[in-house]
């Protein structure tokens, strides 16, 4: 799950890492307000899920009430890269002397975590590391022994610091890593850190990913999940459950197991179709559960038929069946469901199946065979 | 012959008393595979349907001997209880369980790296490991299988894996072992360390690779399997089709910028000399291919 940066901030700011003071705000009014308050000049920043926001003219100095107002009423309302700006942060505006880059993230070869901290701030890290590598200095830090205040300085000194950040670039780097580990993120970025004129150092931006799978241990993640942007058939699955994600197309599609679902979407396009949807309804997956994928990929206006591919190992057949009966009793059926079982208690399934005929139910021997299918509804 | 289990393997699970453990153990027992107790320390003393439950990995395993341990227990529970078994002395702990924090992967991995290095962990999130007719350890369902070989299977997709099975049972043509070994960012065991096993082990003759979309773990493969292995491969990989930045169902499954493409896999393999198959179907075929030269 990614935060907004306001977002990013306050969870920063809970582990004691120093931000600039500031508020998210909906209206031009409300900026205004908030500028007042805080003291000028402020920078007014769109708050999107997406890069290059500078770029965009969605970030500007306002030394006035006046400009305020108008870069908060330009900037409210922007499509920055098909993002719409619905929300603002106004921060106090920092002097800067210096712009770093710093990160945590899991290093997937090495099965550790990789920290990144780079004197060339404030740019597309990845195009610093095309370019300088050397000019990224890393660590690997074991989550067993965590990031040591030793550790962190000889860090620091490698990546060539001016000596006034030195201090408290050790300071932020050991609380970063401790927001990245207690607080279950994927990815903590701050970019650009920097080091104002009278010494201090601290984060002018802040990029987080949170790990859902650690959201049974943080409550206070209530709040991000109800900012989250997400098209209404992406909503409606997440209300229900499903694992799902939107795409184009016109053949929607429910699977088991994320590979198998991928696998699918291949297919289909290999045999000329594409998808409407990605769906995994897990393992494990109930006949409730099923009718409900079934439910939501029937509301999208795009499909043109459903693709159910299963092959169960810990989900049973029995259960699949069961669920697609029970979805063409609860819902109108807008397009026909080409159903291709396999697996644990697939005979049962199938049995199941057989029992309730309807002509919108069809199915196929193989994956290859019911993506077929599939395409040659919805391209009809 | 098998890699990591086989006729001999003696299995404690964790959660047997859970309904997910419950159905799978028993299917497992059925299959074959010595399922020697459970642990619940609320259960002690009682049995599931003739398998006792002791209220440890350590109490299970002196009194039944057992060698490896099946982990079903709610993603909360599976750090705590990974390390459980492997301060008991098991030395292959199979992880079944979705949904465990990363951040808990990544420290209990490290934590038997270094105080356990001869253990191996199998998952998590994955669909665990069988050796077709002799042992089948997890939810891979065994009557899709076929004994005897030549074919040995590794596969980061649990369902891909079956679907694998199921393909190459119906052309006839047996496995040795079918080890999925998950999709989530830390996986314990890895594709290179069931390719080493399968090129040593002389009843493999040809190993399957099913790959997807994230990491670089396949790229890791493809140099093994360029550098160090001299039996064919054929292999896949899904997620051609899945936009960057959405993370596909698995946590480990998303491409990044640049990193982490299926074409990107699918060179490197090609390099390595290994046969890529654009869908599993294909995958099957290719291998029916190899087979019949072998």
């Amino acid at each position: 799950m990614d935060l907004f940066e306001y977002q990013g901030k306050k969870f920063f700011a809970a582990y004691d890492i120093p931000v600039s003071p500031g508020e998210a705000v909906e209206t031009v009014d409300h900026a205004v307000a908030v500028a007042e308050e805080i003291g000028y000049p402020v920078v007014v920043k769109a708050q999107v899920l997406v890069g290059g926001r500078g770029k965009a003219g969605g970030i500007k100095l306002a030394d006035d009430a006046d400009s305020v107002r108008e870069h908060a009423g330009n900037i409210l309302g922007m499509d920055i890269k098909g993002h719409t700006v619905e929300l603002l942060w106004i921060e106090k505006a920092s002097d800067i002397a210096e712009e770093y880059y710093a990160s945590f993230t899991l290093d997937r070869s090495a099965k550790l975590h990789l920290g990144m901290l780079s004197a060339r701030g404030g740019v597309d890290i990845e195009q610093v590391a095309a370019e300088e590598p050397d000019a990224i200095a890393r660590i690997h830090v074991d989550p067993v022994d965590g990031l040591t205040a030793d550790a962190a300085a000889a860090w620091v000194d490698a990546a060539n610091l001016n000596p006034a950040a030195r201090d408290g670039a050790i300071d932020i780097l050991i609380k970063l890593y401790r927001a990245y580990v207690d607080g279950d993120a994927d990815l903590v970025e701050i970019n650009p850190l920097i080091l104002t004129p009278d010494g201090r150092v601290h984060a002018l931006d802040a990029k987080v990913t949170l790990d859902v799978n650690a959201r049974y241990r943080h409550d206070n993640w209530d709040a991000y999940e109800a900012t989250q942007v997400l098209d209404p058939r992406e909503r409606e699955a997440k209300e229900k459950g499903l694992n799902y994600i939107g795409l184009d197309g016109t053949v929607g599609i429910i699977g088991n197991g994320a590979g198998l679902v991928m696998s699918t979407l291949d297919v289909v396009n290999q045999v000329g179709g594409s998808a409407a949807n990605f769906l995994d309804v897990g393992g494990g997956a109930g006949a409730d559960l099923l009718a409900n994928a079934i439910e939501v990929v029937n509301n999208d206006d795009n499909v043109k038929a459903i693709l159910v591919n299963i092959f169960g190992g810990i989900t049973r057949g029995d259960e699949v069946a069961t669920g697609i009966v029970e979805a063409m009793g609860r819902v109108e059926l807008r397009s026909p469901i080409v159903v291709r079982l396999d697996g644990t208690n697939a005979e049962e399934g199938r049995e199941i199946l057989a029992a309730s005929p309807n002509e919108k139910l069809m199915s196929e021997p193989t994956m290859l065979d019911a993506a077929r299918r599939a395409v040659e509804i919805a391209n009809a | 012959m098998s890699i990591f289990v086989d006729q001999d393997t003696k299995v404690v699970y964790q959660g047997l008393t859970g309904s997910q453990g419950r159905f799978h153990g028993l299917r497992n027992r059925d299959y074959g595979t010595q399922v020697v107790a459970g642990t619940n320390p609320k259960k002690a003393g009682t049995d599931v349907d003739g398998i006792p439950i002791y209220g440890s990995v350590a109490e299970a395993r002196e009194a039944t001997g057992a060698d490896t341990s099946c982990i079903f227990i709610p993603a909360p529970g599976v750090a705590a209880a990974v390390e459980e078994a492997a301060e008991a002395g098991i030395g292959f702990i199979v992880v079944i369980t979705e949904g465990v924090p990363a951040h808990d992967e990544a420290r209990f991995y490290n934590r038997l790296r270094r105080d356990f290095p001869d253990t191996l962990v199998l998952g998590p999130n994955c669909p665990g490991v069988i050796s077709p007719g002799r042992c089948n350890i997890g939810i891979t369902p065994g009557e899709i299988t076929l004994p005897g070989g030549p074919v040995g299977i590794v596969s980061r997709s649990g369902t891909l894996t079956y679907q694998a099975l199921h393909e190459m049972t119906t052309k006839g043509i047996g496995q040795t072992t079918c080890v999925g070994i998950g999709g989530d960012p830390v996986p314990g065991v890895s594709f290179i360390d069931c390719l080493e096993r399968f090129e040593a082990d002389p009843e493999t003759k040809a190993v399957i690779m099913i790959g997807e979309i994230g990491g670089s773990a396949e790229e890791e493969a493809a140099e093994f399997i360029g550098s160090k292995m001299s039996k064919p491969v054929v292999s896949y990989i899904a997620g051609v089709t899945a936009p960057a930045g959405k993370k596909m169902g698995h946590a480990g499954a998303i491409v990044s910028g640049s990193k982490g493409t299926a074409e990107a896999k699918m060179e490197a393999l090609r390099s390595a000399g290994a046969v890529v198959a654009e869908n599993p179907t294909a995958m099957a075929e290719a291998m029916a291919v190899v087979v019949a030269n072998l």
